[in-house]
C-alpha cells in the first residue's frame, strides 16, 4: 500500500471501510451465485422447450410420413402445413419455390443458415428474435420411400415457428429473482456490517474515551472486560497499565506530600522555640548598646538572625499552606492607590519610587496579600536593580495591572524562567541575609489565589526595552475565594 | 502599673514574653493553663489578657468564652500563623484583637497599649467623642460615662465593641470603610485585617440590633464598609 493509499484507507475509517468490505463480500457471493444459477436455469429451460418441440415435429411428421408422390403440389403442402401447426406453433413447409405455411407471411423468419442446415438433410434449430418475439425454429426435410425401401430426402423441408415468451417469461422472472436476492444480500451485508462494526468500534471508542480521561488525570479510569476476544486483551492491558500508573502516582504524590508535610512539621516546630527567642529579641536589642564589646555585638547578631529565622520558618509555613490548599483569601474593599502607597509608606519607600497610581480604581481582594506582593517586589528591585524603581497601576474593567519596574541591568533570559522557583538564587554569591528566597515564589502563589470566573491572577517577569527587569502584576477587580491553592513551583 | 494576664503553655515562650513585657512597665501574672488563668482572675482583677489559642486542657477559645461571660475584660489572642480558622473562631469567642507568634515583645505591647486605650478608664484618648447623651432610635449613647443602654436597659459592651460604636454613630449616616475602623478603633497601620472589623461588628449587632440579621444600627454598605444608620 503506498502512503497515499494508506492515509485514504485511514481517513476513511473504520466503520467505512468495514461497510465497503462486507457489502463487497456480500455483492460478489451473491453475483456469482445468482448468475450461475441463472444461467444454469436459463440452459435447461430452453433446452427443455427446445426437446419438445423436436420431439413434438418428429411426432407429427410420423403421421403425414411417408410422402406418396413427389414433386408435391400446392395443395398437398398447405394440407401438410395446415396438419404441422397446433396450439404451439406454426408451420411452415417448403419444395423449392412452392410453400406453404400456416399463418401468413411466416416466411420471413427463416434464417439462410438455417434453411442450408436442413437442406443438408439434417435437423436444425434456432432461435431468433423477431418484431420483439422469442421464437424457436426447427427445420427437417421429409423423407421420400423408395419402393426397395431405403429413404432419402424428398427435399420438402418442414419447418415449425414456436413462441417462446412463456420460457423467456420464466427466465425474465429468474433474472428478476437474482437481482432481488442480490439486492436483500448487499442490504444484509451492510447490516451485517453496521452490527459487526458497532461491536467492533464500542469497545474502540470505550477505549479512545478512557485514555482520554486518563490523560486528563483521572487515573481512576479502568474499561468493563467483556468477552475473550482480543479487545478484551487490550482493555485488560489497559485497565492494568492505568493501575499501574495509578499506584506509581500515588506513591509519588504520597512521598511529594510526606515530604511538604515533614517541611510544615518543623516549620511548626520551630516556632516555639523562636517564639521565645523573638519575644526577647527587643531586650537584647536594647541592652546591646550597654554590653561591652563582642558581648554588644553577639547580642546585636542573635537579634538579627532571629529576626532573619522568623521570617525563613514564617515563609515556610505560608508556602506549606498554600501547598496544602488552606491559603484562604480575607477579601476587602480596597483603593488600590492608597493600598500600595501604603506599603511604600510602611516601609519607608515612599521617596525613592516613582509612583503612576491613578485614583479611585477599588478592587476587591486581599489587602494583606497584596501588601505581601508589592512588598517583595519593590524590595527585589531595590536589591537587585538600579533606581529609580516605578510603580505603574492600570485599571481594567474586571481585572488591574500593577508594574513595578527597575533600571538595572535586568533578568538574565537563562534565569527568567526560574525567578519564582522556592530558593532560587540567580547570584550564588548572594548572601542569605537579604530574604529567605522564598519571597517571588510567595508572591506568586498569592497572586494565583485571587481568581475570578476560574482565572487566577498572575505574576509575570520580563524586561523592559531599555533595561531593567519589570514584573506585571495582574489580579481580579472582584476576587473570589477559591478552594484551589494554585499551581505548585 | 498595667496588669497584664499572660496564659501561654509554654514555658520559654511564657518566660520570654513575661520577661519583655515587664520591662516595657507591665505588671505580669503568667499562668501555664486556661485554668489556672480564670482561677487567677476570680482572686485578683487584671486590665488586660494575653491569650495563647494552644493550650492543653481548656482550649483558648473556651477560656476566651468564659472571660467574656463575666465581664468586659480585653483580650489579646496569640494564633499560630498557619490557623485562619482559630483567628476567626477566636474573634467570634469575643477575643479584641490578635498577634500571630513568633511575636516580637514591642509589637505585642503596642497591642496593649492600644487596647487599653479603648477602655472606659483610659482617658488619654483624644476620640471623636462630643460628650453627652446621645439618643438613636431605641439606643442611647452617653459618651461621658461612656454607657449605652438600649430601652432604658444598660448594655454591656467589651471596650472594643463600644468604641467601634462610638466611632460609627460618631457621624450617623456616613459610610466608614474596613480599614479606616482598623486605623480609628484598632490603630493598627494600614492594612489591618478587616476581619477584626467583621467580627467586632457581629458581636455588637448581636448586643444591641433587635433582629442580628437584618441590622438596622450598623448596616453593611456592600463594597464600602459600615455605616451607622440612617434609622
Amino acid at each position: 500500500m503506498t502512503p497515499w493509499h494508506w492515509a485514504w484507507a485511514m481517513a476513511l475509517g473504520l466503520r467505512v471501510r468495514l461497510l465497503l468490505a462486507f457489502a463487497l463480500l456480500g455483492v460478489t457471493t451473491t453475483a456469482v451465485v445468482a448468475s450461475g444459477s441463472y444461467f444454469q436455469a436459463r440452459t435447461v429451460i430452453l433446452q427443455q422447450a427446445q426437446d419438445a418441440a423436436v420431439a413434438s415435429l418428429t411426432d407429427e411428421l410420423s403421421k403425414v410420413y411417408p410422402i406418396v408422390s413427389l414433386p408435391p403440389n400446392q395443395e398437398e403442402l398447405d394440407m401438410l402445413a395446415q396438419r404441422l401447426s397446433d396450439r404451439e406453433g406454426d408451420a411452415v413447409v417448403r419444395y423449392g419455390d412452392l410453400w406453404a405455411q400456416s399463418v401468413v407471411n411466416e416466411s420471413d423468419v427463416l434464417t439462410p443458415e438455417l434453411r442450408q442446415e436442413v437442406a443438408g438433410g439434417r435437423i436444425a434449430w434456432q432461435r431468433v428474435d423477431r418484431h420483439g418475439k422469442h421464437l424457436l425454429l426447427i427445420g427437417t426435410q421429409l423423407r421420400f420411400d423408395r419402393s426397395d425401401g431405403t429413404s432419402v430426402p424428398s427435399g420438402v423441408e418442414v419447418y415449425s415457428v414456436r413462441s417462446l415468451d412463456s420460457e423467456q417469461q420464466s427466465i425474465d422472472r429468474l433474472a428478476m429473482l437474482a437481482w432481488v436476492t442480490g439486492g436483500l444480500s448487499l442490504i444484509l451485508a451492510v447490516l451485517l456490517a453496521l452490527l459487526a462494526a458497532r461491536g467492533v468500534l464500542r469497545p474502540v471508542r470505550e477505549l479512545g474515551r478512557a485514555a482520554r480521561r486518563l490523560g486528563e488525570g483521572d487515573l481512576s479510569t479502568r474499561l468493563t472486560v467483556r468477552g475473550v476476544d482480543e479487545l478484551a486483551d487490550v482493555a485488560r492491558t489497559f485497565n492494568d497499565t492505568a493501575g499501574t500508573l495509578e499506584r506509581q502516582v500515588g506513591e509519588l504524590r504520597r512521598m511529594e506530600a510526606d515530604a511538604r508535610r515533614f517541611v510544615a512539621d518543623v516549620s511548626h516546630e520551630l516556632r516555639t522555640p523562636l517564639a521565645a527567642m523573638t519575644a526577647v529579641t527587643d531586650v537584647l536589642d536594647e541592652e546591646a548598646d550597654r554590653l561591652p564589646g563582642d558581648a554588644g555585638q553577639a547580642a546585636r547578631l542573635v537579634s538579627q538572625e532571629t529576626q532573619n529565622l522568623t521570617q525563613l520558618v514564617n515563609d515556610l509555613i505560608e508556602v506549606s499552606r498554600f501547598d496544602s490548599g488552606t491559603a484562604r483569601l480575607a477579601l476587602d474593599d480596597v483603593d488600590v492607590a492608597a493600598a500600595v502607597n501604603a506599603t511604600l509608606r510602611l516601609r519607608r519607600w515612599a521617596d525613592r519610587v516613582e509612583t503612576d497610581l491613578p485614583s479611585g480604581v477599588i478592587a476587591r481582594l486581599d489587602p494583606r496579600r497584596l501588601d505581601v506582593i508589592v512588598a517583595n517586589l519593590v524590595g527585589n528591585a531595590f536589591r537587585h536593580g538600579h533606581e529609580p524603581v516605578s510603580v505603574r497601576l492600570r485599571a481594567e474593567p474586571d481585572w488591574i495591572t500593577i508594574e513595578v519596574a527597575d533600571h538595572g541591568p535586568g533578568l538574565d533570559p537563562e534565569v527568567l524562567p526560574h525567578v519564582f522557583d522556592r530558593f532560587y538564587k540567580a547570584d550564588t554569591a548572594r548572601t542569605r541575609s537579604e530574604g529567605s528566597g522564598l519571597g517571588l515564589a510567595i508572591a506568586w502563589e498569592n497572586a494565583r489565589l485571587h481568581r475570578h470566573a476560574g482565572q487566577p491572577g498572575s505574576l509575570v517577569a520580563g524586561n523592559t526595552p531599555d533595561c531593567g527587569a519589570v514584573f506585571t502584576l495582574r489580579l481580579p477587580r472582584v476576587a473570589s475565594e477559591t478552594v484551589d491553592a494554585g499551581g505548585v513551583r | 502599673m498595667p496588669q497584664v494576664l499572660l496564659i501561654e503553655d509554654h514555658q520559654t515562650v511564657r518566660d520570654g514574653l513575661q520577661l519583655a513585657l515587664t520591662r516595657q512597665g507591665h505588671s505580669v501574672v503568667a499562668v501555664a493553663t486556661g485554668e489556672q488563668g480564670l482561677e487567677r482572675l476570680q482572686t485578683a482583677a487584671s486590665d488586660v489578657v494575653v491569650l495563647d489559642l494552644m493550650l492543653p486542657g481548656m482550649d483558648g477559645f473556651e477560656v476566651c468564652r468564659r472571660i467574656r461571660q463575666q465581664g468586659d475584660l480585653p483580650i489579646i489572642m496569640l494564633t499560630a500563623r498557619n490557623d485562619d480558622m482559630d483567628v476567626v473562631a477566636g474573634l467570634e469567642a469575643g477575643a479584641d484583637d490578635y498577634v500571630v507568634k513568633p511575636v516580637q515583645a514591642r509589637v505585642l505591647e503596642a497591642r496593649i497599649r492600644a487596647v487599653l486605650r479603648r477602655t472606659g478608664g483610659d482617658s488619654r484618648r483624644p476620640g471623636p467623642e462630643r460628650p453627652g447623651l446621645h439618643q438613636h432610635g431605641a439606643l442611647t449613647i452617653d459618651r461621658a460615662a461612656l454607657v449605652v443602654s438600649k430601652d432604658g436597659a444598660p448594655v454591656s459592651l467589651a471596650p472594643t465593641e463600644l468604641r467601634l460604636l462610638l466611632e460609627l454613630s460618631h457621624t450617623p449616616g456616613q459610610v466608614l470603610s474596613r480599614q479606616q475602623l482598623l486605623e480609628a478603633v484598632w490603630e493598627h497601620g494600614y492594612l489591618g485585617d478587616s476581619r477584626l472589623v467583621d467580627a467586632c461588628v457581629q458581636r455588637l449587632r448581636a448586643k444591641i440590633e433587635d433582629e442580628p440579621s437584618a441590622p438596622v444600627y450598623i448596616q453593611t454598605v456592600r463594597g464600602f464598609g459600615y455605616r451607622f444608620g440612617p434609622l
